[in-house]
């Protein structure tokens, strides 16, 4: 438990240091007044964390102010802390395997948000677990992303199912579960091309794969999540809610965390889609893929120490 | 969301009516709605706040004009405040030959796109382009640059086995003399900007190069973190212009605002699309009306001219004065209109229903509609008044569809001819009419 916090930790460091800096004496011994109020909204909303949240967390800390003329930064710090694993209850993902294999994870998002990487990530982790696991690269469309997946496959040891750029990505998936069954794989993870979540006919693409996969197996695939790019702002509620309604997701992965971003917009997704968060990405190498813990997380954006 | 912008204004405006004059106390529950929508749009913080302050600073004193709402005077104020902002100091690109461009930008934000893009675009004005792949560590990014390069008949350089990225860079320069290049574009790996060792790697790259112009590459999405990277991208490397991608997604770019007003860069491009066409030069308006939520009309029109055949358009104008029009002239539109993008992307240019969700299944209503017309013959295009009851059976088995649909689309084209006959009565004049006293009355009906 220890070492995954570190992992979270180093991941956020930046991100720590980054919100004490601003706040730098706020969440220490001193004393909270009008103006450590304000900084600490700024220090809320630069973290993305959108009206709604920052309002709330904000009130509490002021409620509790107002008991109690006395209050330090430590305590605001932990009420805050308080109101975000409140709003975020419930929401860490644990992945299930199907009761039949192969268990299908489908990677969705917008272009540029890190799925193919996510995909490759993903796979690695699964397999340090003692897991067996295809890859299929259902990105036909964006030049090379094929071989970018076939690239990952190469560098970390892992089995790729591809065709070429411009073929059915619907056809790969198909072929890809029947190669991940046939093999006996625990898991197949399919990751798709970028799509902005306003395009119809690109939406209608992601059901198309799903259909043919339920050929092969009615219950796939069984997780559909949505990889969200972490510096992004209040857009990325818009991109899952569209994900959500057209593909019905079941979990999201934050990428990019390992900048300054503190991924706030993951709040926002939470309080109006309830969809489980299961991974964060903390950086580019294969093992910073981390699972998503409210209390790591509230505690890294809230500068309290473990 | 914010289309209602102007309707919060307006309530929280409402008892200004009358008052004569806009006062510091009168606007306090005005300004605090620009503020939230402003941090709604993803405006940075302190950018929204200095923006809030100066907006109070013009209005602080204006007399309330008659017979406009208070909401949309300052609405108006706000906007062309914006507009001023986000078009400061903005210039073409630079006149040098051969011209050095760098790409920059954090991970996933489209510089390979962008970079073939552009190239794109320059060769279109008379550049012979060459894009040189200095990003050596995503898997297959080369393989990608070099793909769009032959896709769009680009010069290209790379250099596989080369870890040394200012030297590539140096190389690409000589490529690109060695093939008369007159463009060189840089793309390079994404990047954090808090990562020291990839920062100094580019900035070795820009002592090499010495590029004209040096362009951050920006997702239209991206957060309240935009500053952090603008300020710090800025710093390493002096930036000189923007280019704002995934435009097309429904993101209200208020990144862009931040970037803009913290680093004082303008915004050179727009990405508003995956098809290496879909690039476009920046316009301040446009920008300001998404961020406040007001639709992008200009775009919209934009788009209409690309796309649809001038001559086809003529004829089309043609055949309607004449009251003439038939089916075979409501597929050719409907395909006209097809090509410009999905329902839901047209809609959401539209002012006041950018949050507007089409009925799924919008754009399949249209498939179907022209699978019917086209299992008719062309001469039962030309003629509905020919499809009796065998007629339309075979019409609806070669569509998929059933004879009811078949019916109800032909019903539908009765009524458009009516009123197409209407228009051509002098009727067209009182429609026009109506339609103007709609817009008098505040455009659109609201939604939600």
């Amino acid at each position: 438990m220890f070492g995954l916090f570190k992992k979270f930790k180093d991941g956020f460091a930046k991100t720590v240091s980054a919100i004490a800096a601003k706040t730098s004496g706020l969440f220490g011994g001193r004393k909270i007044d009008a103006s450590s109020l304000d900084e600490l909204e700024e220090a809320l909303i630069t973290a993305d964390f959108g009206v709604e949240t920052t309002e709330e967390i904000l009130s509490e800390i002021k409620a509790a102010y107002k008991n109690d003329a006395t209050l330090k930064g430590q305590q605001a710090a932990a009420i805050g802390a308080t109101v975000l694993k409140r709003v975020l209850a419930g929401c860490e993902g644990q992945l299930t395997p199907a009761a039949s294999p192969p268990t299908v994870i489908a990677m969705i998002g917008v272009n540029g948000s890190g799925k193919t990487t996510t995909s490759a990530k993903l796979a690695w982790r699964l397999k340090q677990d003692g897991k067996s696991v295809t890859l299929a690269a259902c990105d036909t469309f964006r030049a090379a992303a094929v071989e970018q997946l076939k690239t990952w496959g190469a560098r970390l040891d892992l089995e790729v199912i591809a065709s070429h750029t411009g073929a059915d990505s619907a056809a790969v998936a198909f072929d890809a579960w029947q190669a991940a069954k046939s093999r006996g794989r625990d898991y197949l993870i399919v990751d798709t091309a970028g799509r902005l979540h306003t395009k119809s006919n690109l939406m209608e693409e992601l059901a198309k794969i799903r259909r043919v996969l339920q050929k092969n197996d009615p219950m796939a695939p069984q997780h559909r999540w949505l990889v969200v790019d972490g510096s992004l702002g209040s857009n990325s509620i818009e991109q899952a809610k569209a994900f959500h309604q057209s593909f019905g997701l079941t979990g999201l992965v934050v990428t990019k965390l390992d900048g300054t971003s503190r991924g706030g917009a993951l709040v926002g997704i939470y309080r109006q889609l309830k969809i489980p968060i299961y991974f964060l990405g903390l950086g580019e190498q294969a093992e910073d893929l981390q699972p998503f813990s409210v209390e790591n997380y509230a505690k890294a954006v809230f500068g309290i120490d473990a | 969301m914010f289309e209602s912008l102007t309707e919060k204004l307006g309530s929280a405006l409402r008892n200004l009516r009358g008052v004569g004059k806009l006062t510091d106390e009168n606007m306090a529950d005005a300004l605090k709605e620009v503020r939230t929508a402003l941090l709604a749009a993803d405006v940075h913080f302190k950018v929204a706040r200095e923006f809030v302050e100066r907006v109070q600073a013009q209005c602080v004193g204006q007399e309330v004009l008659k017979g406009v709402a208070p909401g949309q005077q300052v609405v108006k104020i706000i906007h062309d405040e914006l507009v001023r902002l986000l078009g400061e100091g903005a210039t073409s690109l630079s006149a040098a030959r051969p011209l050095k461009i760098l790409m920059v930008g954090l991970h996933g934000s489209g510089k390979t796109t962008s970079t073939a893009k552009l190239a794109k675009l320059l060769k279109k004005r008379g550049y012979r382009p060459l894009v040189a792949a200095c990003d050596i560590y995503r898997p297959a990014a080369i393989d990608q640059l070099e793909i769009l390069a032959k896709q769009e008949e680009l010069g290209f350089y790379s250099d596989r086995n080369s870890k040394d990225v200012p030297a590539i860079g140096v190389a690409a320069l000589a490529a690109a003399q060695a093939a008369t290049a007159d463009c060189i574009i840089f793309d390079t790996a994404g990047r954090l900007q808090i990562d020291h060792d990839l920062i100094e790697e580019v900035k070795k790259l820009r002592a090499k190069v010495q590029p004209d112009e040096v362009l951050l590459v920006a997702d239209g999405a991206l957060g309240q973190e935009a500053v952090n990277v603008a300020k710090t991208f800025h710093e390493a490397l002096q930036l000189t212009g923007l280019i704002l991608t995934k435009l097309d997604g429904d993101a209200r770019g208020g990144a862009a605002l931040s970037i803009k007003s913290i680093t004082g860069v303008p915004i050179k491009f727009v990405g508003t699309g995956e098809k290496t066409g879909d690039f476009d030069t920046f316009y301040p308006d446009r920008l300001a009306s998404r961020i406040l939520g007001m639709g992008d009309v200009v775009s919209l029109v934009e788009r209409a001219q690309e796309t649809i055949d001038q001559k086809e358009a003529e004829k089309m104008a043609e055949t309607m004065r004449k009251g003439e029009f038939n089916l075979e002239d409501f597929l050719a539109q409907m395909q006209q209109v097809k090509k410009m993008g999905s329902m839901q992307s047209l809609i959401g240019m539209m002012p006041g229903m950018s949050g507007m969700e089409l009925p799924a299944g919008a754009d399949k209503q249209m498939a179907r509609t022209e699978a019917i017309i086209k299992s008719m013959t062309r001469q039962e295009r030309r003629k509905p008044d020919l499809l009796n009851g065998s007629r339309r059976k075979r019409i609806a088995d070669g569509a998929g569809v059933k004879i009811v649909e078949v019916n109800q689309l032909l019903k539908q084209f009765q009524q458009m001819q009516q009123m197409m006959k209407m228009m051509k009565g002098g009727g067209g004049k009182r429609m026009m009419k109506q339609m103007e006293a709609m817009q008098a009355r505040g455009g659109m009906p609201p939604f939600r």
